[in-house]
């Protein structure tokens, strides 16, 4: 199969402190990847060192034939790279409409991808010209993923999408990731618990320290918890 | 002259005022909420604008109309490339860190301001206004062009209220105020969107310059008292909003018209001053401002 995407030998530091160890993993061709590791293993800083956002001292990060390290941070989502960040990070003073008009903008697509993404975020419609930061945190995460939907990205990026939401929700959100499988969008999917991902997930990569230890298929990691109580502790 | 005439005179006197200053705190306000950072020289760019509206009408003689209105394009166009050159070569390279980029711009000050004095002189030179109209009121007769520097001033601001809210340039610009990361994870160019509101915030105060010119005169040292009221507009008004920006600066302009005019022009510099004051400790994200997140 081939591969979406592939990092190998990554490193990347805040300032002196290294923060990834020569990590490198393969994202297949329309499959979810979930990086799974404890606070501060990495996870987010790979996802931004993906965007560019995080320098990368050393190692490769290729799109198909395309090297994104080369590239300056904003060049990172025109070659086909859409972020979900942790914590939304929606243009909290612009309305729904606005923050999806910039999701457009980034690789000029038009209204016929505005309303495609819109028919996948139907409650998003209604709110088009409400501020985003007054809409409900599900809300708030549907539109994080519709404006980077609006990319057609051939990767996503999502962290955590599940954080801090009600149970609902949580079942709502994990519901678009189960149907953007179905649309064969190579996702890496971040997350701490486990269960967020059993039902969604191709392939578990574990984070620990800055370094990618095992990877397994999640047909594994559902016959043998106890490789979840190493990495993430309680599983 | 009785005192409704004379608040009449001071109102009017007030929003010429009023005028310049909304449209120089404007642009010092942009670079503020996009990019983040204090432009002390910003005044120095007032300066350079009404120093080039004198040399450019001066070198073209002729009808003051003709090279008033070829100033008034020319000089920001001059002032906003200033601009650009310093924020390619001072500001890019100290990565927009607020305390460095305040010493920078302190510097760009003084170079300006010298360069200023070494070219074009110590002494305070006139520029003819494009007309001399005068609209007679039934007590005193008023300068038509103060009056169409106010309506100059409404335009530009207008414009650049739809520039802002209504375009794709100021969905970037926006975009770009609230979250500089998420924006370049949604391929905005930062860096170039903050060179273009540098010299915008650059040509703001320059066109205002222009506009003022004819009724102050060009001076070196021009630019400190339009750098000061700036910040006063800004802190009151609240960081990067337009509303509040134009708010405070006719706030501070009348109230410098009328307390100038009835009292003392030190009184109302006094009660500016004080205001601030009280924003500062009451509302520090000043009065139309959002709180920072």
């Amino acid at each position: 199969m081939r591969n979406a995407l592939a990092i190998s030998g990554l490193d990347c530091f805040y300032g002196e402190v290294q923060v990834l160890h020569g990590i490198g993993l393969e994202l297949r061709d329309g499959e979810v990847l979930c990086l799974l590791g404890r606070n501060g293993a990495g996870k987010t800083t790979l996802l931004k060192a993906i965007m560019g956002l995080v320098p990368a001292q050393s190692g490769s990060i290729r799109l198909r034939e395309r090297e994104l390290t080369a590239l300056p941070p904003h060049e990172v989502p025109k070659a086909g790279v859409a972020y979900v960040p942790q914590g939304r990070r929606l243009f909290a003073e612009l309305t729904v409409a606005e923050n999806i008009e910039i999701g457009l903008m980034a690789r000029n697509k038009g209204a016929q991808t505005r309303d495609s993404v819109l028919d996948l975020f139907p409650l998003l419609r209604e709110r088009l010209k409400q501020r985003s930061g007054t809409l409900s945190g599900g809300e708030q995460q549907m539109l994080a993923m519709a404006r980077a939907l609006c990319l057609e990205p051939d990767v996503l990026l999502l962290d955590e999408p599940t954080e801090g939401l009600m149970p609902s929700m949580i079942a709502k959100i994990r519901e678009t990731v189960g149907r953007l499988r179905e649309r064969r969008v190579s996702t890496i999917l971040v997350e701490q618990r486990v269960e967020a991902v059993l039902s969604v997930a191709d392939r578990v990569v574990f984070i620990e320290n800055g370094r990618n230890r095992e990877t397994v298929d999640i047909e594994k990691l559902r016959a043998d918890p106890a490789l979840v109580k190493r990495y993430v502790g309680v599983g | 002259m009785a005192f409704f005439p004379h608040l009449l005179l001071a109102t009017l006197e007030g929003l010429v005022t009023s005028a310049v200053l909304a449209l120089t705190a404007l642009g010092l306000s942009l670079v503020f909420g996009v990019m983040r950072v204090v432009n002390v020289a910003h005044g120095e760019f007032f300066m350079l604008g009404a120093v080039l509206a004198w040399a450019i009408t001066t070198a073209l003689g002729g009808h003051p109309a003709i090279g008033f209105l070829l100033a008034l394009v020319v000089s920001p166009l001059i002032v906003g490339t200033v601009a650009l050159v310093a924020e390619r070569l001072v500001l890019r390279r100290l990565n927009y860190n607020p305390e460095a980029t305040i010493v920078a711009t302190i510097g760009m000050l003084y170079i300006i301001q010298q360069a200023a004095l070494t070219l074009y002189g110590p002494d305070a030179r006139p520029v003819e206004p494009p007309f001399s109209y005068r609209i007679l009121l039934p007590w005193f007769g008023y300068s038509g062009y103060k009056l169409s520097i106010v309506a100059a001033s409404i335009l530009l601001l207008l414009a650049t209220w739809f520039v802002l809210t209504r375009t794709k340039i100021g969905l970037i610009m926006r975009a770009t105020q609230y979250d500089r990361e998420t924006a370049q994870a949604f391929g905005i160019p930062v860096d170039r969107v903050y060179a273009g509101v540098f010299a915008l915030g650059a040509m703001l105060a320059a066109v205002a310059a222009v506009l003022v010119v004819p009724i102050s005169q060009a001076h070196y040292l021009m630019g400190l008292d339009p750098l000061l009221l700036s910040f006063i507009v800004v802190i009151i008004g609240g960081l990067g909003s337009l509303r509040g920006t134009v708010v405070a600066a006719v706030l501070i302009g009348l109230s410098d018209g009328i307390i100038s005019v009835f009292f003392s022009p030190t009184l109302a510099k006094m009660i500016a001053t004080l205001l601030v004051a009280l924003v500062l400790v009451f509302r520090p994200q000043g009065l139309f401002g959002t709180a920072a997140r």
